[in-house]
């Protein structure tokens, strides 16, 4: 019982300080192109926080949250979109390369800011069901899974940039101006977004942490590491990890919609392969089965990405990949399991220090 | 209490019968040996009865028919089993087994929050096992018999009528054999029992009744004396009394 108390009361520390770090710290000491920067990383954090949900908890290598994150973006772009065009315009680039002279069937519901805000969740999470019912019923797992995701990423941006006249295809719904009222070319506005991202992220942690340390959390664990074991108590394995791979994608479905704001523009070039890879290697180098070591490691791998594509441009990819490989062959735990090898050394060298004097003596 | 009721099963792999043709009547609070040499179907019986490999013909157990239906289902309806390998999770401590074992019927709700006690059935099997101590330690940890005890104990705790367990004592020294037997014998009082086995000094200590497989088929069946004194047995299986000296010392 004091175990469990001692962690809970390290998670509310935990939660507390990431709190002022990131709703005093960060934005007194960061300048607001810095801030809108971290604001962009926050949102990848996010997709991460579902990644080690899905891939730390449950073994689902994600290869393809681009999807989800896509579909929230989209969502939220597209009511953007409609509401800058003002009543009775269509958005500017249906303009430019359209014939319609009404808005599409699919985009009228995205008038309506209550569907759209609700759709960058419902919507991923409903797709990530119906796709999740076919695949684990189908007993799909392992790498078919992972290269199956991906496709679907590469089957969706490809899409996207064939739909030019309604998606804005190659470019994306760019150039957004407001967020609910709101004009984002104020840097005063583009704060408060900074801040709800902030908000969402640690609530999306929350969440996981429960659904991590919940029973459902150590049956999950269970399923990823003997998913036959688990049928033979009763269970159906493919329900449980249709719940992970659903709420991961709301969560890449929120980060997406919050992205939108934060950057001003959503493409297939933001949700395609190479983006689905980078959210999996940041978890991957920051520890996917710890949801802190995952959002860290988002955050750094999406600043390296930043300071060092500046750089070296042309380098950056390789260095990626390296790193990728790197983690998941020498350090599968990512960086967080250092943190705990050198808290059990710490807790276990007063013990072996005892221990180790009478060896000595024998010898 | 219901009984298991096996009637002309054949499991067929690729053109080769692995079982071919077993009629099995296990009753309850029966602890039924299944013995036979190497390739005689036992496995693959129990694969089928679990609803792992595909079978024809029928079994049942307390009236339902158990072929055809998905594992997890098979499961709830109260058969569990173990396998030759103890498949316990590494990475979960022993009360968090346990606890897994115990929950196939929990609502939504309950597992979406934390395990705030040790559910009573989940600290009486564990007292059962003999492994109260070892509550907090990862299942990884735990010695080859230990692992096989908390196997057991998870098919305690869900609460299964009817126990199919794959060679439970294989890799167990002397102490441990006697220990999982007699654990046995006493489950047995309560619930159904199917062992098999290859060990015949535990299968002499402890069976209530045998049954002899041979290439996918029941050779002899009864209690341990009538199935020793089985002719068709001794050519088979016990009667080169080298092969028998060999199994023992084994």
């Amino acid at each position: 019982m004091n175990v469990l108390k001692g962690r809970s009361a390290r998670a509310w520390a935990g939660f507390a300080g990431a709190a002022v770090v990131l709703f005093a710290i960060a934005p007194l000491a960061l300048s607001d192109f810095r801030l809108g920067l971290l604001a962009k990383y926050l949102c990848t954090a996010m997709v991460a926080v579902g990644i080690c949900l899905a891939w730390g908890r449950g073994g689902l290598l994600t290869l393809g949250q681009g999807v989800f994150f896509g579909l929230g973006g989209y969502a939220m772009a597209m009511h953007l979109k409609i509401a800058d065009a003002g009543p009775g315009n269509l958005p500017d680039f249906m303009q430019l390369y359209g014939t319609a002279t009404e808005l599409p069937w699919w985009w009228k519901p995205f008038e309506n800011p209550l569907f759209a805000l609700a759709a960058t969740v419902l919507l991923p999470m409903a797709v990530a069901a119906l796709l999740g019912l076919f695949i684990f019923r189908r007993r799909v797992k392992g790498a078919y899974f992972a290269i199956l995701s991906q496709a679907l990423a590469a089957a969706l941006a490809i899409w996207l940039v064939g739909q030019q006249a309604t998606t804005g295809g190659t470019n994306g719904l760019t150039d957004i101006q407001g967020f609910f009222g709101y004009s984002l070319d104020d840097p005063v506005n583009q704060r408060l977004v900074y801040f709800v991202i902030a908000a969402a992220l640690l609530l999306l942690m929350a969440i996981a942490r429960q659904l991590i340390n919940s029973r459902y959390g150590e049956l999950l664990v269970a399923v990823r590491d003997s998913e036959e074991r688990v049928r033979f108590l009763g269970y159906d394995p493919a329900n449980v990890k249709l719940v992970a791979y659903v709420v991961a994608a709301g969560m890449a479905g929120l980060a997406g919609a919050l992205f939108v704001p934060a950057v001003g523009i959503i493409s297939p070039a933001l949700i395609g392969i190479v983006p689905s890879i980078e959210f999996v290697i940041g978890a991957a180098v920051g520890g996917r089965a710890s949801l802190v070591g995952a959002v860290l490691g988002a955050v750094a791998v999406a600043w390296a990405k930043t300071a060092l594509s500046e750089e070296f441009p042309a380098a950056w990819t390789y260095f990626q990949g390296l790193l990728f490989i790197v983690a998941l062959a020498f350090l599968p735990g990512g960086l967080a399991s250092l943190a705990v090898l050198v808290r059990r050394r710490r807790k276990a060298s007063p013990a072996q220090q005892t221990a180790a004097v009478p060896l000595g003596e024998a010898a | 209490m219901s009984e298991l009721e096996i009637r002309g099963l054949r499991v067929t792999f690729d053109g080769f019968t692995a079982v071919d043709g077993v009629d099995l009547d296990v009753a309850p609070g029966d602890l039924r040996f299944l013995i036979g040499p190497n390739g005689a179907g036992k496995t693959t019986l129990v694969d089928a009865v679990t609803g792992l490999v595909k079978a024809e013909g029928s079994a049942k157990f307390g009236g339902a028919e158990l072929l055809g239906r998905p594992v997890h289902r098979i499961a709830r309806s109260g058969i569990g089993r173990t396998f030759q390998t103890a498949t316990v999770f590494e990475e979960l401590t022993v009360l968090q087994n346990l606890d897994i074992a115990a929950g196939a019927g929990r609502s939504m709700w309950t597992m979406l929050r934390r395990r705030k006690d040790v559910p009573e059935a989940v600290a009486q099997a564990m007292e059962t096992v003999g492994l109260t101590d070892l509550a907090d330690s990862p299942a990884g940890t735990l010695a080859h018999g230990q692992k096989q005890w908390l196997e057991i104990g998870m098919l305690l705790v869900q609460d299964v009528k009817l126990l199919l367990l794959d060679e439970p004592v294989a890799g167990m020294s002397h102490d441990e054999r006697q220990a999982t037997g007699e654990l046995l014998q006493r489950i047995s009082e309560e619930r159904t029992v199917v062992v098999i086995e290859h060990d015949m000094d535990f299968m002499r200590s402890f069976a209530r009744s045998v049954s002899v497989l041979h290439a996918g088929k029941v050779l002899s069946e009864g209690t341990v004396a009538q199935v020793q004194a089985d002719p068709k047995v001794q050519e088979v299986y016990l009667g080169h009394v080298e092969d028998t000296a060999v199994v023992q010392e084994a």
